[in-house]
């Protein structure tokens, strides 16, 4: 039997854009939400979020709240304070 | 040849670190992977020794890479990393594949690098491969519950290292110098630096000098861990900065000539005590003890060339 034979053991395929088998958003005890008015469009947030959970939308951020663990980091870097961290229990969903 | 990123906006919007993974809220070696997978782009193998970075990212059976990904033990990314490195070499001067030669990165705690891994680094790096070795320092092996690893630094509470009577400050040790271990003993060598998650741009741009480089490159990235270091998960990247900002951490690469060069410099160095104070695990720590610490800052930013202004607090 050739090594090419041998099945290849404990192999998963890769994800494209989001991992389902590991839904975190409901991990979240504080939601981001952000105010269009006082963002300048400067990115920080999203390069600081260690779950990629704050997407660059045509119509601007966009978090995406099915991963989104809540840790606020995007509204602690924040330059202009225009992320606030909202309780989930303020919320019906 | 992957160009440098000039600004944010230049930033590839492309992820290969994606959402959906069992790392801490506000983790930062989570970032710091996702940043490093980002600047590395679509044609990387990721090997990742035992580790937080293994373990909370593959929990029941996925992961969060649209890339390869492998898992080396603890000991090993070094070694699996070369294997793969010099088969894919030979498959490719045997044209036994039309594939363009990958980015091989060993992706290993401060564990997995500086002490139980460092045999499978250094002949890796001996032996000249072409390969990216990262050690994301969350300075603990974290993934067991937080004992303490070489990178610990002094004063530090760890579940091995608790302050008490017979040893007020916790760690008694002062923390190994891991780059400037990989810094002057592997002739093969091509580039080496350090970066931190609250310099995402440089950070990226490091990843890419590393690999442009054709390797061994070795790079040393501080990322702070909220549920090791005893902080609220939004800190992550604040207290990074802090770790920069007082010197505790610094940034540099290394040039052709085996010679420092400072990559950023504070402009103004706040005291040692300023980072400390935000972290559970120093909390014990009295004054003579912070001021080891600020000595041990001051030594290592001498050793790179950073001048030292203190401001007083
Ligand atoms: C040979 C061996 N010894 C011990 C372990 C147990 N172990 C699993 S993860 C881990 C911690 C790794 O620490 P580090 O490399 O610093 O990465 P971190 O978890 O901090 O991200 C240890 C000790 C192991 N997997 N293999
Ligand atoms: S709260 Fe944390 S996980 Fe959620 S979008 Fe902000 S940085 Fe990302
Ligand atoms: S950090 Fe603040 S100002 Fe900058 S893009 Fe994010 S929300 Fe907008
Ligand atoms: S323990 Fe630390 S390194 Fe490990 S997943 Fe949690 S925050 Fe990240």
């Amino acid at each position: 039997m050739s090594f090419k034979e041998v099945p290849f053991a404990g192999t998963v395929p890769s994800p494209k854009r989001e991992n389902e088998g590991m839904v975190t958003g409901n991990w979240r005890t504080k939601r981001p939400v952000l105010d269009k008015d006082k963002c300048t469009d400067c990115l920080i947030c999203w390069i600081s979020c260690p779950d990629a959970c704050i997407d660059q939308s045509t119509t601007g951020l966009a978090f995406n709240l099915k991963y989104c663990k809540g840790c606020g980091i995007c509204a602690e870097v924040c330059p202009s304070n225009a992320i606030t961290n909202v309780p989930e229990l303020d919320y019906a969903d | 040849m992957l160009e440098d990123i000039k600004t944010l906006r230049k930033a590839p919007r492309e992820e290969y670190y994606v959402p959906g993974h069992r790392t801490c809220a506000g983790c930062g070696p989570a970032l710091q992977y996702r940043l490093v997978a980002k600047a590395a782009g679509a044609n990387t193998i990721f090997i990742g020794p035992t580790g937080c970075m293994y373990v909370a990212n593959t929990s029941y059976g996925c992961g969060p890479w649209a890339v390869p990904w492998i898992h080396a033990q603890i000991t090993n990314g070094g070694a699996v990393g070369s294997g793969i490195e010099a088969a894919y070499k030979a498959l490719i001067r045997k044209h036994k594949t039309d594939a363009e030669f990958p980015n091989v990165i060993v992706m290993a705690g401060d564990g997995g690098s500086s002490d139980i891994g460092i045999q499978a680094l250094s002949g890796a790096f001996y032996r000249g491969h072409n390969l990216l070795f990262i050690c994301y320092d969350n300075e603990s092996y974290a993934n067991t519950g937080i004992q303490t690893s070489p990178t610990t630094p002094y004063g530090a509470w760890t579940t091995f290292t608790p302050a008490g009577p017979v040893s007020p400050e916790g760690k008694k040790l002062f923390p190994k110098d891991l780059p400037k271990i990989m810094s002057h003993g592997h002739p093969e060598l091509k580039y080496l630096a350090t970066a931190s998650i609250a310099f995402p741009v440089d950070l990226m741009n490091k990843v890419r000098r590393g690999l442009n480089a054709q390797g061994p490159s070795f790079l040393y990235i501080h990322a702070p861990c909220p549920k090791g270091w005893s902080f609220p998960s939004e800190k992550t990247v604040s207290i990074a900065k802090l770790a920069v900002d007082t010197g505790m951490f610094q940034l540099y690469e290394m040039t052709e000539d085996r010679r420092f060069k400072v990559t950023y410099r504070p402009k103004e160095l706040k005291p040692v005590e300023e980072y400390l104070k935000l972290q559970g695990r120093f909390k014990h720590l009295r004054p003579e003890h912070i001021e080891k610490l600020q000595n041990f800052a001051q030594r290592r930013m001498q050793e790179v060339g950073i001048e030292i202004t203190l401001l007083s607090s």
